[in-house]
């Protein structure tokens, strides 16, 4: 069967890759050194020398942004892979063999889900000490109960089907149910909420950036960009609009690459 | 008639409902759900049997109970003379090589990510049979499709070829016995036909033993030498194939399946239709 591939996706894997050659050779793309100070040009508007302007201290903030495309990307794949492996293993083994613990998750999942997201990751970074590997640890912490309600419902639907029935009749054991017949049945929604949440990891490393408890200065990380831009933002809007669009556009990167995967990714079209 | 190769007895099974946080704390028992009451069928080598009855008489819960789908809360299930339910092991590894089940829905029984080849070379695997390559083969030559299905995904087949991939996985293991649970119902008539005659072509081949379920008397009567009616879950009556063609029956349940069967009645000539007022 051909498949066509969609504009949308195309769009949004060429946003990806672009971002990914930023992020694995920001020496070649990038024009100026991020961290060099240029006293003759300080707060300079985007021209042709510098497109994306430059910050109070002469920075080129195309350079800047560029080289933040290596940590965003960082915080896209490790703020989500936790919370995936811990989810769908916890949802795929509560759904699978249901019971008490199947309840007591159940519970759980309803607790941590009561707090707002960010503010609960807040907490525990603060308690836990600034930094990107405390963020990783408090994203894993609270955002595996995302995957593991997506992956536990997935399961149970899957659990019901008749070809697990058959399955069972023909003697399989329930390692294998469990592994080769449920799971590629039942992850591919969460593989879907995966992509989605890789856009939503980087709005939130952003955002624990710019409170000052993700990346620390002076790395560049957009997040910490749009936050040094903000005393600047009437004078010199170019220095928080510029990561800011970045942000943008890398979560409409991921969105889009995650729709159009969704799609190829079903094997029954 | 010969000793029975499959024997239920006394079988019973009953299903939990959900019961109100009140009522568990005010201790009210749990309400049960009957599916299966108290039902006794001997199944001779060879024989072809039919269950019958409406939606949610309990046929399809039988039927998984014999195949351990269910545990059943009570009575004896004998294969051979040996006690199902207490089969563990090696021995129940055995047992589900004899004894397989065809599903309902086609659409539904086929794992949706695997070929039919892989679909097929799974059960031969696990249960350690050897040339699987010839195995899978003949299975597909001998359900009518044909090595060029081999490949293919169960969405790229239609249901009657779906249903075909179903009967040939249950057969690859060479069973005894088995298990329809209404092989036909989901599909359209001409296709439904097809599958019947083909399900009675491998039966006289292998030699094998049916049990069918079904709500449709026409394919039961088809396909089966004698049937069991069941309605609420316990057994109505036992009626033979060529009794029930030549309608002779007298249980009021099974005449108004008989008439439930031979299809919609117009309750008036099209022409006599009262006008709207």
């Amino acid at each position: 069967m051909k498949r066509r591939l969609s504009i949308p996706f195309l769009i949004g894997l060429t946003i990806l890759t672009v971002l990914v050659l930023c992020a694995l050779f920001p020496d070649l793309v990038a024009p100026y050194d991020p961290l060099a100070f240029d006293y003759t040009a300080m707060m300079v508007a985007p021209n042709a020398a510098h497109p994306f302007g430059t910050d109070q201290f002469g920075r080129d903030l195309l350079s800047r942004t560029i080289h933040a495309a290596g940590i965003d990307l960082q915080i896209a794949l490790f703020a989500t892979i936790g919370p995936l492996l811990i989810g769908a293993t916890i949802g795929l083994l509560v759904g699978w063999f249901g019971g008490l613990a199947d309840t007591l998750v159940g519970r759980l999942i309803d607790l941590v889900q009561t707090f707002p997201f960010l503010v609960l990751v807040i907490a525990i970074v603060a308690v836990l000490g600034p930094g990107l590997n405390n963020m990783y640890v408090a994203v894993a912490l609270v955002g595996w109960v995302f995957y593991a309600r997506l992956m536990r419902g997935e399961v149970l639907v899957q659990k019901g089907a008749d070809y697990i029935a058959a399955a069972r009749a023909l003697g399989y054991s329930q390692r294998r149910l469990m592994l080769r017949h449920i799971m590629p049945n039942a992850i591919r929604p969460v593989l879907i909420y995966l992509v989605t949440d890789m856009a939503l990891a980087i709005l939130l490393g952003s955002s624990l950036g710019y409170l000052g408890l993700g990346a620390q200065p002076p790395t560049p990380e957009w997040g910490v960009l749009v936050a040094d831009g903000k005393n600047f933002f009437t004078t010199a809007p170019w220095m928080s609009l510029f990561p800011g669009l970045a942000i943008v556009l890398t979560g409409l990167g991921f969105s889009l690459t995650g729709d159009g995967l969704a799609d190829l990714m079903d094997v029954r079209r | 008639m010969t000793a029975a190769l499959l024997e239920i007895d006394h079988l019973s099974k009953r299903f939990p409902l959900r019961r109100s946080t009140l009522d568990a704390l005010r201790g009210r028992p749990r309400p049960m759900l009957q599916a299966v009451h108290d039902v006794s069928l001997s199944i001779a080598r060879g024989e072809a049997v039919g269950i019958v009855g409406e939606s949610g008489c309990g046929k399809s819960t039988l039927a998984r109970c014999l195949v351990r789908l269910h545990e059943p809360d009570s009575g004896r299930i004998a294969y051979n003379g040996a006690d199902v339910l207490a089969l563990a092991g090696d021995q129940r590894r055995a047992f589900n090589r004899s004894v397989q089940m065809v599903f309902q829905d086609p659409y539904g029984s086929l794992h949706p990510r695997q070929t039919v080849d892989r679909i097929l070379a799974e059960p031969l695997a696990i249960h350690g049979v050897p040339d699987a390559e010839t195995r899978i083969e003949r299975a597909l030559d001998e359900v009518g499709l044909g090595t060029g299905f081999r490949f293919r995904y169960p969405h790229q087949l239609s249901g009657g070829q779906r249903q075909r991939i179903a009967i040939a996985r249950a057969l690859i293991l060479e069973p005894q016995i088995l298990l329809l649970d209404e092989p036909t119902s989901a599909l359209d008539a001409s296709v439904q036909a097809e599958v019947l005659n083909l399900l009675d072509a491998l039966r006289c081949r292998r030699g094998l033993t049916f049990v069918m379920v079904s709500h449709d008397l026409a394919v039961v009567t088809h396909l089966c030498e004698r049937l069991m009616v069941m309605q609420r879950g316990q057994t109505v009556e036992f009626l033979s194939a060529p009794d029930l063609a030549a309608h002779r029956v007298t249980n009021a349940y099974t005449l108004s399946l008989m008439h439930a069967s031979s299809g919609f009645k117009r309750a008036a000539e099209p022409g006599h239709l009262e006008p709207l007022s």
